[in-house]
């Protein structure tokens, strides 16, 4: 390696290790067998996974989370695969501003979302109940079903559609038998993130989980605030995993969706 | 063989196609008869696709009327007029098998799997892509694609198939060999072919009769002898092939030629009315039917001279192409088979050529 | 118009009809998107667009309808501290960002061999939580983390330092969380520069760094500006990061928003809501004319 790329390949190698050095050491924590938060750790063990499984308090957040992001799925995909496959066809006004909704809880801060729909979920009765934080997730994973459906619709060949027709499948023939099967892909990644959406979401989960639907995020966050211990370091690993291996399922599925 | 009646018959009447003021198809009127290839052939913009996603149903026309074997199809949706269609990017189902994709339209037919089976393997034989049932769509060759769109449009037995430039994306040799096959295809067939491109050279290798469109209009219906040797405007003069233009001053009436004044010499031509003296007119002869007449020339038929100074030489393999210039600055454009036994022209030669009477047209 | 026109041929019949008369009915009407995408719209305007709204509109109209919360911002120097904290946070961390993105997306485009290794370590932390990501810095800057014990062990210093619970925490966790963000768009604006620009740039003369500065560079400034914007955006909004590593000193936007609706005050909290939410679509606005911006933005996120 000559002197001139020595410098560049340093630097990046660097910022490489910033950036992965902090998941790294989360991990290591977890196996960690002393009470406190050290680094390194002075021994290794699997107690804080122990302290983890064997918590009711957190089995049952993280039972809570899981079904939760489940059912978000279920709505969130149906919702936003009908939504993506309807706007493409509106007329350009009624698109751009159904559009505008759907998307915007990408852009509005998230804290704003998050008290919005407290102010009304307070009122709704819906604070504290699964439900409440199976409708807010909902909305919060939408925009990436319909991005990602919009995706794969957009790489569909129009004259498909056409050539189906003009063989003598009925329109509702032509969806089932062309359309869904070639956006399946992009369903999929759709759903995939909206799992992920909304088990890893925490700023609404703080306002509307109250006591009675605490999300695995809530109860780590609670935890860190009233004490550091490695439990979370373990809860963290184990999520880190999680969402690693449908992430990256959602990678290679959108790899496809491009090729 | 082709056996009348296995064909349909389609009939446009005055149809029309406008978005806000512009008219795409601008009142086009035209029998189709049972069994013939027809081709639609214009530039881009003159309508000829517009015409035939009319006739499949993939757009209303706002005026005028089209019928199928007697039936008016207008407002009747695409999926229910069993019409063969092929596009020009093939439109193959990516998620299914070549055997999948043929067997499709029979699948909402309700046909039974065995029966199935049958047709699509008869299909594909009838494609000359026995086997090749299972492989998808991405696994095959632009021309195997092709004809796999065609298997596809035709398995149904419908009475007419549609063709929307479908050999546009294939390379010139491919092109040709497919250009064979269809008009084979068609044969063996019988049914009625309408085919639209832009590729005037294709048109008069394939079809039976050829409807030339402008700006949404028609200019010319006729077989592609008659379109090529009495174009009946500028329009399919230059469209169709190549042509040289000869403005001329009308000196009279000779039994069925015209004759007219150009460039200082007496030339006659064919002419379907009957101009009057003083008219000015344009001439048009092709490329190809003009010789140098210098030398050993010889001819039985009457024939039209001109002086003319070469101005350019172009050797393109199978041709030699010669700019000339005329007495008064017309150019001409001569073609003529190249050949070691013919002497090439030089650049600045001042030399006469001939034509035949019966080759020059009054459009 | 006869419904049921039947076209006779040899052999084969015409599609079933059961399907054909409820598609007809449903695809060829031009209201049928609509009936389509209504559920979903209705289910969002429901349960966010108007919560959202509703809020909002408690800051012009509690206990009247008037605008004098937003005129008292002017004189609220706890609201004006805290802005600008946001606002330097939120460049800070933008520019450091970019620093460190552009260098990375260089690499990510010009050396192909170890893409996908360093793909996946830009991935792998963009898709584990923030709430996970922030927690790994705690672990990191704690008082008995890993830099202090590193630095202790290094002689370099005799004393554990204050890390956690200082701006420079803040910010140092947020670039680590946004620094994807960045990378991405840049990247793919890379990707789309013609690679025989760079060859041609070389034939002339140009050294590999004034190819960079005057060609590369200049190209890739969409995807630069679409990064930016994200990055940016995202800063202003964050709540989780500056909430665990910043400690309760110099606390951002979002932070005293939490607090305000901790303590039940929602006309100010709506009125700090809505500045956040201008400042977020004014910065949208001034980029998203820029070319080239929207579309790398839409590539690049996620």
């Amino acid at each position: 390696m000559t002197a001139a790329r020595l410098l560049p390949v340093t630097l990046v190698g660097l910022i490489l290790a910033f950036l992965a050095l902090p998941i790294v050491v989360v991990m290591v924590v977890s196996f960690s067998s002393a009470t406190y938060l050290t680094f390194p750790p002075p021994a290794f063990g699997l107690r804080w996974y122990r302290a983890y499984f064997t918590s009711d308090d957190w089995l049952r957040s993280t039972w809570l989370s899981l079904w939760v992001a489940a059912s978000v799925v279920v709505l969130a995909t149906l919702l936003g695969t009908l939504a993506a496959l309807a706007i493409a066809r509106l007329p350009k006004a009624l698109r751009v501003l159904a559009s505008a909704l759907i998307l915007s809880p990408l852009i509005v801060p998230v804290i704003v979302v998050a008290i919005g729909i407290y102010y009304a979920f307070a009122r709704y009765g819906l604070v504290g109940t699964p439900a409440g934080l199976i409708l807010a997730h909902t909305c919060l994973a939408v925009p990436f079903v319909v991005t990602s459906v919009n995706a794969s619709l957009a790489g569909i060949d129009p004259r498909l559609e056409q050539a189906a027709l003009s063989l003598g499948a009925t329109p509702l023939g032509t969806f089932f038998q062309v359309t869904l099967p070639l956006i399946r892909p992009g369903v999929l990644v759709g759903a995939l993130f909206a799992f992920i959406t909304s088990f890893d979401e925490l700023v609404v989960a703080l306002f509307i989980s109250g006591s009675g639907a605490v999300t695995l995020p809530r109860r780590m966050w609670d935890n860190l605030l009233y004490q550091i211990e490695p439990t979370i370091a373990a809860v963290s690993t184990l999520t880190i995993v999680l969402t690693v291996v449908l992430m990256g399922c959602a990678h290679l599925l959108r790899k496809r969706i491009r090729a | 063989m082709i056996e009348a009646g296995r064909g349909a018959a389609v009939s446009l009447d005055n149809l029309e196609r406008r978005y806000d003021r512009v008219a795409a198809v601008a009142g086009v009127s035209l029998d189709i008869l049972s069994g013939e290839f027809l081709t639609l052939l214009g530039p881009s913009g003159s309508g000829k696709s517009t015409t035939l996603m009319m006739i499949a149903g993939f757009e209303t026309p706002t005026a005028g009327n089209i019928t199928i074997d007697g039936k008016s199809v207008v407002g009747m949706p695409p999926y229910r007029r069993n019409i063969g269609m092929v596009f020009q990017n093939y439109a193959l189902f990516p998620h299914l098998t070549a055997a999948d994709n043929i067997g499709f339209p029979l699948k909402q037919r309700g046909v039974s799997k065995a029966e199935r089976e049958k047709l699509v393997r008869e299909a594909l034989q009838l494609v000359q892509l026995p086997g090749h049932g299972e492989r998808f769509p991405r696994q095959l060759s632009g021309g195997q694609q092709q004809r796999v769109a065609l298997a596809r449009a035709i398995v149904f037995k419908p009475r007419l198939l549609l063709m929307d430039e479908p050999l546009g994306a294939l390379d010139k040799q491919l092109r040709e060999n497919l250009q064979l096959e269809m008009r084979r295809l068609h044969a063996d067939l019988g049914i009625t072919f309408i085919y639209v491109t832009h590729d005037q050279e294709e048109a008069l290798i394939m079809s039976d009769r050829i409807a030339v469109m402008n700006a949404g209009l028609l200019a010319q219906v006729g077989r592609p002898e008659d379109l090529y040797d009495r174009p009946g405007s500028r329009f399919v003069a230059s469209f169709l092939g190549e042509s040289n233009f000869l403005p001329a001053v009308v000196r009279g009436i000779e039994d069925d030629f015209v004759v007219a004044e150009c460039e200082g010499a007496i030339i006659r031509a064919l002419c379907p009315g009957r101009p009057a003296a003083g008219e000015k007119v344009m001439l048009t002869t092709r490329p190809e039917r003009i010789r140098f007449a210098d030398g050993a020339f010889t001819s039985t038929a009457p024939q039209n001279r001109l002086s003319v100074i070469v101005t350019e030489a172009v050797f393109a393999g199978e041709r030699c192409r010669y700019m000339l210039q005329a007495a008064d600055g017309t150019a001409m454009v001569l073609k003529e088979p190249s050949s070691a036994a013919i002497r090439r022209r030089m650049v600045g030669e001042r030399t006469e050529i001939a034509w035949s009477v019966a080759d020059t047209i009054l459009v | 118009m006869s419904e049921r026109v039947e076209i006779h041929f040899e052999g084969l019949a015409t599609t079933r009809q059961s399907g054909a008369r409820l598609s007809r009915w449903l695809s060829w009407r031009p209201s049928v998107p609509l009936l389509l995408a209504a559920p979903l719209l209705l289910f969002m305007l429901t349960f966010y667009a108007l919560p959202v709204l509703s809020m909002l509109m408690r800051s012009v109209n509690d206990p009247v309808w008037t605008l004098s919360h937003f005129a008292s911002l002017t004189g609220d120097t706890v609201f004006l501290k805290v802005f600008v904290n946001t606002l330097i946070t939120s460049s800070i961390v933008t520019a450091g960002a970019l620093l460190l993105g552009y260098p990375v997306a260089l690499s990510l485009v010009r050396a192909p061999r170890y893409a996908p290794v360093i793909l996946v370590v830009i991935l792998l932390p963009f898709w584990t939580s923030v709430l996970v990501r922030s927690y790994a810095w705690m672990v990191l800057m704690g008082r008995h983390g890993l830099i202090n014990e590193a630095l202790l062990a290094g002689g370099i210093i005799e004393q554990p330092l204050r890390i956690l619970n200082t701006p420079l925490a803040t910010q140092v966790a947020m670039i680590h969380i946004l620094l994807p963000y960045m990378v991405l768009p840049i990247a793919n604006a890379l990707r789309q520069i013609d690679p025989s620009l760079a060859r041609a740039a070389s034939g002339l003369g140009a050294t590999p760094w004034a190819t960079l500065r005057q060609i590369t560079l200049p190209l890739s400034m969409p995807g630069v500006a679409a990064g930016v914007l994200l990055v940016f955006v995202l800063a202003l909004g964050f709540y989780i990061t500056p909430a665990m590593v910043g400690g309760t000193r110099e606390i951002t936007l979002s932070m005293l928003i939490a607090q305000q609706v901790d303590q039940l005050n929602w006309a100010y909290a709506a009125t700090l809501s809505v500045v956040l939410l201008a400042t977020a679509f004014a910065i949208i606005a001034a980029f998203y004319r820029l070319p080239g911006v929207g579309s790398a933005f839409r590539t690049g996120v996620r």
